[in-house]
Parts: structure tokens; C-alpha cells; sequence
């Protein structure tokens, strides 16, 4: 057996503003070398572990830990956090935050030179670390010239030039499109090979994090390890799912078939999956399911048209972009980060303006039309509602829009009661906004938008960071909304469970222009196109495929369907 | 976003100087211009600017908007110094050269014109350098240099760190302006200025919060890589002091104590051409 690098005993802790402890009585041990991912929905304690593991918890989260831990057989509450630093490298969620330098190499440099390394040295060692994460032609460029998965491999490189050897990562995948998040993981499997380090994965996108293999899982829920085993054994419990984490998609395909799932078959990835015993019965659970028609309404409400777009007058951000969008439609404008998409939705939004091209709203072209006449009928909620909300009170909140239109006073009240009742927030409409949770302020921000009435709203990664219960809350919220109002929505993502299970119809963007405009699972179950945006095909088209069946886009819609009913039914 | 006044890579031998040279040439030059009136002087410094500054290779656009935001104030400056204090000329120079009479005690004489003249001066001997050592010396390379002559590296750190998160809270301000807009917050010229006052808290509420955020993780960030551990800390960016920064040192020791040997050996502060 080899060596403990960390070791937790009857491990509680209680934050200092709290009452009840976020991790309660937890006994876990992690060896020399492992490669452990620990997975939780959101509050369920994941991240307070992490921040006991680099020593925020207690230094700067302070809290009253009972029980006793260990990390390299020393008591981390005697190294301090700095102590710490030099065991554990943490890198965060944020790629953006995290940076701290003004360039690429003072961001690797920043530990050293806190290390009072000589300068000499951190040149050397600067470069070694850049060029085991591909960034040493990048060290002179500032971090507004890099994209989210390059800053990450910064960050990636600012804790490894350290030397330490427990590697953290707090969410990794959280702000990147699908592509970028297969290849950090492939970096993160890389170093853990070549390195040796011991490495800590905290995610809830487990079958993200699983496209490279782990040596083990931990299932965290409400601050206890509720499982703690190798991959293949947890993934044929219910356990996952029981505690809010989404299973693979391939996975749950098969269950929902009625086949069930073992070990011994293996089933951490589709492609090396044994699926013998279970392909007959995905088949005819195929032909089995079938998907009514839905009506499609045929007015045209949007229309793009040509449109190009560039910030200065050398690259082109979009060019010549058209497509049309009926009423009442639930669509996703889908690609990687920085392919262009914000600014499509800035220029249907108004606040920006096409270099050529025109949008149609309801066939009136919009060019005279101001922000806020544009306001008044296409909705723009933002990814982060604390960027949005800007009065302290839930009503002010939502009667902003319409008290800045002189709207008299009782029509006010009655149109913003009528709005929070929609939105499942009347009974907190006295309420200060400080009092809700981050899927209740998202909610909010829809409300303030939503008391306009618009025919649009554009939600722009109306899910980022939520873990699997806090996206179906919302998106289910927004699917009724879609059906009973028949407001179209337009979702800007690289979320591919969003697409799929909540949009029927993907424009894909990619390096300013279209590349496809078709169904979520056409466009995740043709390679090409899902490289060129930076999306991954889904594993279903893998499942589809082993299992004998023809035609896997069409597998897609029947599960997604499937899943949808199920969800319907509670 | 515009990029005015931020440092801008260039290849010139100003460039090439080690933030502490240009900090202390920058340092010692203001205090000089500060100190002296005397116009030979003043000439002398001023001719050394604009040389310094053409040799920068420093473009109107990098610092065009806030040379004319200075001018402004220097406007209002001597404007200021007429109105408060028109005879302040008479009483330096001990002489009375009317050219024109205005009004009550207001008289235009030689000797304020030529007072007020030696006021612009120092500004265009002070301008030219500080506009040179802001768009050639690299932030963090500054952070760098202030350690280096003994100001805590916290101070020098924060200055880099705001450099850093400047265009970040800009783009946020942009992007929360838009969406407070599209609402029907009104801001452009159309609205009353009250209103527009009102407004403006609408976008920075959601603002100093999400930079509220944004600071959380920073400094947390910072910690976790072992910021404030030691008393003193190394910088990646410091460069160290070639022939020409001790030349370029030596040079503006000599010639700031030459300049103020010049000015005090005339009996006062001042050149006086009058008597």
C-alpha cells in the first residue's frame, strides 16, 4: 500500500457564520499518486473540503474544525497557508480572476517571486513550466489576449513551477466550452502522468472529467462522503443520481432501456464499454419510443440579415450572417468562447451596430430604434444577475424598467405582482434581493425583464456554473415560460446538455460566420461540425452506434424526449 | 477600450532604462522645475524635455486627450493666479511696468506676464516627462522599482494589480450600462443631469458589487500562491542598472544640482530681468 498524502479523521468543520457544520464527520484518505475526482451538487460541501485541503479554511474562511486531518503527515492548522502552498497549488474556477499578472510569465512567476527566487532562476523555471503546459510563445501577452482555456493553462503553470506535488483543480470545466474542457482534462491526465503529483478534481460535470481516467470517485452530499469507490462500481449505483449528479448521458440511455448497469462492463467510457448484454434491449427501447409532432409556428418574428460586424477595422467578428427566428421558437446560438456569439446577441439587442446588414423585428428593420426602444421588445438578461440587479428591494427591482417609462403607479404594481407570481417570487416581493439564492436572483433578473413584455429575450449562459438541480430549476422554469406565453428565447451557451434537451434548433457559430443551423442532435452527432464549433459530440451518438443503430441523431431526439417526459412526470 | 496613456511597447533607448532611472530622473526633475524660477534654467530644462520626449518616439494618440486635459488646467491655473493675485509679479521682481489698465486694482504689467510666463514654463518642463515616464515604463517593472527604493512591494503591488483589473472593470462597466439601458435607464445627453446622476447609481451598484466578487477571488488567488509571506519579495520584470541608467543617473544628479546651484546663486529663486 503506499503512502497517505492525506489523511482525514472525524473531519468536521463549521464555518463561523454558520450554525450547522458544512462537513460533517469525514473520514477519507487519499495516496501518493492518485488521481481522485470528487463530485457533490452545489452546498454539498465539495469546495469547503478543497479550501481545507489549500488552507483558506480556517486561515481565510475562519470556522471551528473538529476531528483531525493530515497532508503530508504534517497538521496543516501548524503550516499555515503558506506552509500549504508549497504542498498544495490550487488552481481556481475562475481563469479570469486567478490571473494576476500583467503578462503571462509574471503570472507563472508570481509564487517564485513571493519564494524571493532569484531572478535568474525564475527565468529558467518560468520557461520550464510554460512549456509543459504549451504557453512559452505566449509569456509576453497580457491576459486579455489569451482565451479561457490558454489563462487556465497559465494558471495551470503558475502552481506547477512550485514544485508542489498535490495538485488541485476547483472546477476546471466551469467557464470553458466543451472542446477546450476535454482538452484541459487531457492536460490535467498528461501532467498526472509525467509528474506523478497526486491530483484532486472537484467538478459536478462528471462525464466531462471522465473522458480521462480516474482512480477513484468521491460522492459528497450535504457535507458527508455518501460514496467513495472506483469509477466503474459507482457508476452502476444509483448513487449518482440519488444525490443530484448527472450520470453520463449514455448511461442513463441505458437504464432508461430497462438494461441494467455493472462493473464488469466497465462503463467509464462509452468507447471501451462491454455492451454485449445491453445492446438489444437500447435497440428495442429505440423503436419503441416515438416523438409526436409538435407544431411549429411559421410568422417570422427576427430576421438576420447579412449582417457583418468587426470592433476595429481589421478582423472581422461576424460576417455575413443570416438566418430568421419564428415566434415562439426556443432556440440556442451555440460556439466556442470568443467565436462570436455575444455580439450577435449585442447587435440584436441594439447595443451595438452592424457594419452591414439589417434586423428585421416582426419585418420593421430596427436600425433607428434606440437601446431602450429595442428594450421594449427584445429582453437581454445577463450570464451574472449581480451584474443586473441594481436596486436593494425585490419589487423595485422588477418595477425599474416600467417606473423610468412613467408608468402610473397601480398599473405598476399590478403588472410587477403579476410578473413575481410567474416567476415564483411573489411571496417574496418585500423582500430585499440579498435575501436570494443565486437561482432565485437569476429568476429575478428575468422578472425585471420579463414586466416589459417582450416578444424576445436572449438569456445569455442562462445556466454557467449551476450544478444539475439548479439547471433543470431554471431551464424548466423558462420551458413553461416558452409554452405558456409564447415568447421566443434565444439562449446564448456552449452548454451541450442545454441544447440538446431545451432548444430545437442550434445556429452555430464559428470564427464569425454560420456553420450550421439544424436540430441540437443532428449538430452533436456530426463530428465535424461539433469540432469546428468547439463542441464534442455526444456520447450518445457513440452509444447509438455500438449499439447497432442507424441513425443516432434520431436516438438523440427519442432520449432527449424520453427524458423530458420523465422529468414532466417528476 | 482606448488605450490612452498606458505603457506601450517600444524599442527606443528610454524604453530600455530601468523603471528606478526614469523614477528617480522623473522624481528629481520635478522637484528641480518645482523648485526654480529661473527662467534661463527653466529654457534650458524645458529644451531637454521635448528632446527627451521626441526620443521616446511617443505618438500624439498615446497621450493627445490628456495633454489637453492638462492645458485646461493650466489655463485655469494662471487664470487663478491673475485673479487672486495680480500684483504677485510686481512684489518678486520689486518693479512696476504697466502695459494696460483693467479695472479697480487690475493692472496687466510686465512683470506678472512675465511671473505667469515661468509658471507655464515649469508645467512644460514637468508634462514632456511625466507623460514619458508613463508611456514607456512597463507597470509592473514600476512595481518593481518602488521596491526597489524601499516603498513596501504591497504599494507596488496594488498599483500593478489595478493596472491589471482596470480594463476588466471598464468592459464590466460597459456591459452593465448596456443592459441597464435596454431597461429604459436613460443615459445619454437626452435625460436631465439629475436623472442622469440617478442613473449612473444603477450602474455602479451592480458594478462595485460584481467587483466586490472579483476582488474576493484575487486576493484569495494571491494567497493561495504565497503572497505576503516574506518581508521582501523578487520580480520577474526588475531589470537591472546598465551603463546607461548610471549615466542617465549621473547625468540628472549633476544637472538638477547645477540647476539649483544656478537659481540660488542669482540671491533668490527667481531671474530677474527687470532691474
Amino acid at each position: 500500500m503506499s503512502e497517505a498524502v492525506i489523511e482525514f479523521r472525524d473531519f468536521s468543520f463549521r464555518y463561523r457564520a454558520q450554525k450547522e457544520p458544512t462537513i460533517k464527520n469525514i473520514n477519507l484518505r487519499i495516496n501518493q499518486g492518485e488521481k481522485v475526482l470528487i463530485v457533490g451538487p452545489s452546498g454539498s460541501g465539495k469546495s469547503t473540503l478543497a479550501h481545507c485541503l489549500n488552507g483558506l479554511v480556517p486561515f481565510a474562511f475562519p470556522g471551528e474544525i473538529t476531528g483531525e486531518y493530515s497532508i503530508n503527515g504534517q497538521n496543516p492548522r501548524k503550516l499555515g497557508i503558506f506552509g500549504l502552498n508549497k504542498m498544495v497549488g490550487t488552481v481556481l474556477q475562475d481563469t479570469d480572476g486567478q490571473f494576476i499578472g500583467l503578462t503571462v510569465a509574471e503570472d507563472i512567476a508570481f509564487a517564485l517571486e513571493n519564494d524571493c527566487v532569484e531572478q535568474e532562476e525564475l527565468f529558467k523555471r518560468v520557461e520550464e513550466a510554460a512549456e509543459q503546459v504549451s504557453v512559452k510563445e505566449l509569456l509576453g501577452n497580457s491576459p486579455r489576449e489569451l482565451s479561457g482555456g490558454q489563462k487556465q493553462r497559465v494558471s495551470m503553470a503558475g502552481v506547477m513551477v512550485d514544485d508542489v506535488d498535490i495538485l488541485l483543480f476547483d472546477e476546471p470545466l466551469a467557464n470553458l466550452d466543451p472542446a477546450t474542457g476535454k482538452r484541459a482534462i487531457a492536460l490535467i491526465d498528461e501532467i498526472h502522468k509525467k509528474r506523478k503529483s497526486t491530483i484532486i478534481i472537484i467538478e459536478h460535470r462528471l462525464e466531462d472529467v471522465l473522458y480521462k481516467d480516474v482512480d477513484r470517485i468521491i460522492l459528497i452530499n450535504n457535507g458527508m462522503i455518501v460514496g467513495d469507490m472506483k469509477p466503474d462500481e459507482l457508476l452502476s449505483t444509483d448513487l449518482l443520481v440519488n444525490n443530484g449528479i448527472r450520470e453520463p448521458l449514455y448511461l442513463a440511455a441505458i437504464r432508461h432501456s430497462g438494461a441494467k448497469i455493472c462493473a464488469e462492463q466497465c462503463p467509464q467510457h462509452i468507447e471501451t464499454m462491454k455492451l454485449d448484454d445491453v445492446s438489444e434491449t437500447v435497440k428495442k427501447w429505440f423503436h419503441e419510443v416515438s416523438i409526436p409532432e409538435k407544431p411549429v409556428s411559421n410568422d417570422v418574428q427576427l430576421e438576420i440579415k447579412d449582417i457583418s460586424f468587426s470592433y476595429t477595422s481589421k478582423k472581422k467578428v461576424l460576417s455575413d450572417i443570416s438566418f430568421k427566428i419564428n415566434k415562439g421558437e426556443m432556440l440556442s446560438i451555440v460556439g466556442k468562447n470568443g467565436a462570436g456569439k455575444s455580439t450577435l446577441a449585442n447587435l440584436i439587442c441594439g447595443f451595438l451596430e452592424p457594419d452591414a446588414g439589417q434586423i428585421l423585428f416582426e419585418g420593421t428593420d430596427l436600425s433607428s430604434w434606440s437601446i431602450k426602444e429595442h428594450g421594449e421588445h427584445i429582453g437581454y438578461v445577463m450570464q451574472n444577475p449581480n451584474q443586473m440587479i441594481s436596486k436593494p428591494m425585490i419589487f423595485d427591482e422588477v418595477a425599474l424598467g416600467l417606473v423610468v417609462r412613467g408608468v402610473p403607479e397601480d398599473e405598476i404594481k399590478e403588472r410587477v405582482y403579476k410578473v413575481l407570481k410567474i416567476c415564483g417570487l411573489y411571496q417574496f416581493r418585500n423582500w430585499p434581493v440579498s435575501a436570494l439564492s443565486f437561482g432565485q436572483k437569476k429568476r429575478l433578473t428575468i422578472a425585471s425583464i420579463l414586466v416589459l413584455d417582450p416578444e424576445v429575450i436572449i438569456l445569455d449562459e442562462p445556466t454557467a456554473g449551476q450544478d444539475y438541480k439548479h439547471y433543470t430549476e431554471i431551464m424548466e422554469f423558462l420551458k413553461e415560460l416558452n409554452e405558456a406565453s409564447g415568447i421566443t428565447i434565444i439562449m446564448i451557451t456552449h452548454d451541450m446538455h442545454l441544447m440538446l434537451e431545451y432548444t430545437h434548433r442550434a445556429i452555430v457559430i464559428a470564427d464569425g460566420n454560420k456553420l450550421t443551423d439544424d436540430t441540437p442532435a443532428n449538430v452533436l452527432t456530426n463530428e465535424a461540425a461539433a469540432d469546428k464549433a468547439y463542441l464534442k459530440k455526444t456520447s450518445l451518438y457513440d452509444l447509438a452506434l455500438k449499439c447497432g443503430i442507424d441513425d443516432p441523431s434520431e436516438f438523440v431526439e427519442r432520449f432527449i424526449w424520453f427524458e423530458n417526459q420523465e422529468r414532466g412526470n417528476g | 477600450m482606448s488605450r490612452v496613456l498606458s505603457y506601450v511597447e517600444k524599442d527606443t533607448w528610454i524604453h530600455r532604462l530601468s523603471g528606478v532611472t526614469k523614477l528617480v530622473f522623473f522624481l528629481l526633475w520635478s522637484v528641480t522645475s518645482m523648485i526654480t524660477y529661473d527662467t534661463r534654467v527653466l529654457l534650458v530644462m524645458l529644451v531637454f524635455s521635448l528632446w527627451i520626449f521626441k526620443a521616446s518616439k511617443t505618438s500624439w494618440k498615446q497621450v493627445g486627450s490628456v495633454f489637453k486635459f492638462i492645458m485646461f488646467f493650466l489655463f485655469l491655473n494662471v487664470l487663478a493666479i491673475y485673479v487672486f493675485s495680480p500684483d504677485q509679479g510686481v512684489k518678486i521682481y520689486g518693479t512696476k511696468h504697466v502695459l494696460a489698465h483693467l479695472a479697480g486694482n487690475y493692472d496687466i504689467t510686465k512683470e506678472q506676464i512675465f511671473y505667469e510666463l515661468n509658471v507655464v514654463l515649469k508645467y512644460f518642463t514637468v508634462i514632456p516627462a511625466v507623460l514619458m515616464f508613463i508611456v514607456t515604463t512597463d507597470p509592473s517593472e514600476f512595481a518593481a522599482s518602488l521596491n526597489k527604493i524601499g516603498v513596501s512591494y504591497y504599494i507596488g503591488y496594488s498599483v500593478a494589480i489595478a493596472l491589471r483589473y482596470i480594463p476588466d472593470v471598464q468592459d464590466d462597466y460597459a456591459k452593465i450600462k448596456r443592459a441597464q439601458e435596454a431597461r429604459g435607464i436613460e443615459m445619454s445627453k437626452k435625460a436631465k443631469f439629475m436623472d442622469r446622476i440617478k442613473s449612473t447609481a444603477a450602474i455602479l451598484f451592480p458594478l462595485i458589487f460584481s467587483s466586490m466578487d472579483r476582488i474576493d477571488v484575487v486576493s484569495n488567488a494571491m494567497q493561495l500562491r504565497g503572497f505576503g509571506k516574506n518581508k521582501s519579495r523578487t520580480w520577474y520584470s526588475a531589470k537591472p542598472l546598465k551603463r546607461n541608467d548610471r549615466l542617465t543617473l549621473a547625468f540628472t544628479v549633476i544637472f538638477c544640482a547645477a540647476a539649483l546651484i544656478i537659481t540660488f546663486t542669482n540671491g533668490g529663486r527667481f531671474f530677474n530681468p527687470f532691474t
